[in-house]
């Protein structure tokens, strides 16, 4: 879950980071005031979640109030990968006199939370890192024992950073690190940190990602930042259909029928589980369908929990016929499956031989479900039938 | 022979009396499976299909030896099960809970380590030698288990736990039985990944040839793949990349929670030429599969 940049410098400012003069507008007129009072040239930031802000035109320098609403009512107008900006952050501009990289996130290979810090910042770390390796670290630290000072002296030390610089990058890099462990956060950057003229060191931008599962467990830190329950912080928002979708799954507690995502193909998908669902997806498209839906369903769903997913796919419009399938199950009931699916036609007003493309769902109760599906008129294949080959039969018969 | 696990271990269940464990227990004792106990705090004295229930793991590893654990309890008591498990002296532990947060997981990976125990999981259905024993809900019920897992020469690593038993019943239905199949869980962190297992199949001599799946998301098809060139494994390895669609969606997440396109790195496009490098044949379809297996197997 990502978090806005003007919520990340909400979190660096409660440990001590420091951070340029700042104000969030929401309306082009709230960026005036904000610029009067901080007075001076100031620089106008869109709050997405979505990368690439800058060269798409998010970040816009202002040098009187005027300049300031002109510039915010144009970053509040652009859609950014297709997000409307939550706000626009009104920042004081300073005079920088080195700018430095410093991210904490996750070695999945090394199973440890890893500093990475640079020099060389405000450029694209992947780029320095490969034309200058010296001046990137990269510093592990242990789950277990405390976080202590000189994990984070050993980071900028790396770089060759040394003298006066070296305790206040030190402090700023152990913040850091100790916000990335306490809010459970899969990623907290801090790009550009600058050295001012002065000496000292603000942090200009930042970017942090939340876990999804740490939701729960953080939920004074969400009350904190103003974040509710519905705002997924999604790549895009939800469509009607997804918000269904969920609520379909939370309206009963048996089994899973998760990640609904809409496609704009006419195939619907009834499919699972995780991996299932992502072999399945790839199928259907290598077989020349085009889907309407992505989704995971398994843990032996109820009746009701099938059906209500079979007929929300089928209220998307352009949905001509529906696969259900899923890889060789351990848990989920193939008969069960079998209810919901011809229910959620029969709900749907659709004729279940008509709709239901193929059905694919070997392993427990699948003799009973066959029996089923049969009165019904279902194709059926058992697991002599690959997946792959399931996903194309059931392609072949779309108009 | 196998790895892990055979029909010798005996293993106890944390969280014993849920109902989906109360169902896996059963499933595990029909298959053949030693279960001699589950902990179930403030449960002690009763029975789960006539296994004995304790309060805590200790009461079991005072008086026996105990191989191994399954943890199924939710998710804001794993962590606690884990360590426990660890602490008490348990050397294998099955984690099959899914939506662990990260930090914790990272927490008893590192304890673990430290103890010289290993890790199973999390989000994973376990691990089976077909045959011999199972540990976790892998299969489902015993019948479904012997119709989808044969015993034989193969080794399965899957990063899902559906498909660990999908890649089975295609090898199974080949003709091409399998020594050991683990479900390694579809988190960013676990406890074992490919080229951590590696090692117990080249060492296991009943093992001729591994059949992975994988998926978009993280360093493991990287790491196996640097396993792979610089070990000599004598093993011919099989993998079947799913989400490829995913490569045009990054920052978005389907599947489990380790499957999420962040860097060039994570696409399926740059894990594919990567193993293929490394001399791994990566089959399109998983109907292929046993058929590049036995290719590399007559070789």
């Amino acid at each position: 879950m990502r978090l806005y940049e003007y919520e990340a410098k909400q979190m660096l400012a409660k440990h001590g980071v420091a951070l340029p003069k700042r104000t969030l507008a929401r309306t082009a007129e709230e960026a005036e005031v904000g610029a009067r009072e901080l007075g001076g040239a100031t620089v106008l930031k869109s709050q997405v979640l979505s990368g690439g802000r800058m060269k798409a035109g998010g970040v816009l320098f202002a040098d009187t109030p005027d300049e300031a609403r002109a510039a915010a009512a144009r970053i509040l107008a652009l859609a950014i990968n297709g997000q409307q900006p939550a706000g626009v952050l009104v920042e004081e501009r300073r005079d920088i006199a080195q700018e430095y990289y410093v991210a904490v996130t996750w070695d999945a290979r090394a199973k440890r939370p890893v500093i990475v810090f640079s020099d060389m910042g405000g450029i694209d770390i992947e780029e320095v890192a490969q034309t200058h390796p010296a001046h990137v670290s990269r510093t592990h630290f242990s789950n277990l024992r405390p976080l202590s000072d000189y994990v984070a002296k050993l980071a900028v030390a790396r770089t060759g950073v040394t003298g006066n610089d070296l305790a206040p990058l030190t402090r700023i890099v152990l913040n850091l690190a100790r916000i990335f462990v306490q809010y459970d956060l899969t990623l907290a950057e801090i790009n550009p940190l600058a050295k001012l003229a002065d000496g000292s060191f603000i942090a200009l931008d930042s970017h942090m990602d939340m876990e999804e599962e740490a939701r729960g467990g953080q939920r004074a830190l969400l009350g904190e930042l103003g974040i509710a329950d519905a705002d997924t912080r999604q790549a895009r928002p939800p469509t009607p259909f997804e918000v269904e979708g969920a609520r379909v799954d939370a309206a009963d507690t048996r089994g899973v029928a998760g990640r609904v995502v809409e496609f704009d193909g006419n195939m619907g998908l009834v499919i699972g589980a995780g991996g299932g669902s992502l072999t399945l997806f790839d199928a259907v498209r290598s077989a020349g369908g085009r889907p309407a839906n992505y989704c995971e369903i398994g843990g032996n769903p109820s009746v009701a929990k099938a059906a209500a997913l079979t007929k929300l796919v089928l209220s998307k419009p352009g949905v001509e016929r529906i696969a259900v399938m899923m890889n060789v199950v351990s848990n989920t009931r193939a008969d069960i499956m079998a209810r919901g699916v011809i229910k959620g036609c029969i709900d749907a007003g659709r004729d279940p031989a008509r709709t239901i493309a193929i059905f694919r769902i070997p392993g427990s109760w699948e003799k009973e479900g066959a029996k089923i599906l049969a009165r019904y008129g279902v194709e059926y294949v058992n697991r002599s039938v690959s997946m792959h080959e399931a996903a194309q039969r059931a392609v072949a018969k779309m108009g | 022979m196998a790895i892990l696990i055979d029909e010798q271990s005996r293993f106890i269940i944390q969280g014993i009396t849920g109902r989906e464990a109360v169902t896996m227990t059963r499933e595990l004792l029909n298959y053949g499976s030693q279960v001699v106990g589950g902990v179930t705090p403030g449960r002690k004295g009763r029975d789960v299909h006539g296994v004995p229930v304790e309060d805590t793991v200790r009461a079991f590893t005072e008086h026996m030896h105990v191989h191994g654990a399954i943890v199924a309890v939710p998710p804001a008591f794993t962590a606690d099960a884990v360590l426990e498990a660890i602490e008490a002296g348990i050397k294998l532990i099955v984690i099959v809970t899914e939506r662990v947060p990260r930090r914790q997981v990272a927490q008893f990976v590192e304890y673990a380590q430290q103890e010289g125990a290993r890790i199973i999981g999390p989000n994973c259905l376990g691990i089976i030698s077909p045959g011999k024993a199972k540990m976790g809900g892998i299969g489902g019920a015993a019948d479904a288990t012997h119709r989808a897992f044969t015993p034989g020469h193969i080794g399965v690593m899957s990063r899902s736990g559906g498909m660990t038993v999908e890649i089975a019943n295609a090898l199974t239905e080949a003709g091409l039985g399998q020594s050991t199949a683990v479900s390694i869980g579809g988190d960013a962190i676990i406890g074992s990944t490919y080229a951590e297992l590696m090692p117990l199949f080249d060492a296991d001599p009943d093992t001729h040839g591994i059949a992975i799946y994988s998926e978009p998301g993280g360093p493991m098809e990287a790491q196996l793949a640097d396993y792979m060139r610089e070990s000599g494994s004598r093993l011919p390895v099989v993998a079947f990349m799913a989400g490829r669609f995913m490569d045009a969606m990054p920052g978005v997440r389907f599947g489990h929670a380790g499957t999420i396109v962040e860097g060039r790195a994570d696409t399926t496009a740059e894990k594919i030429a990567r193993m293929e490098a490394a001399g791994i044949a990566v089959a399109d379809r998983i109907e292929q599969i046993p058929v590049l297996l036995k290719q590399r197997l007559q070789a």
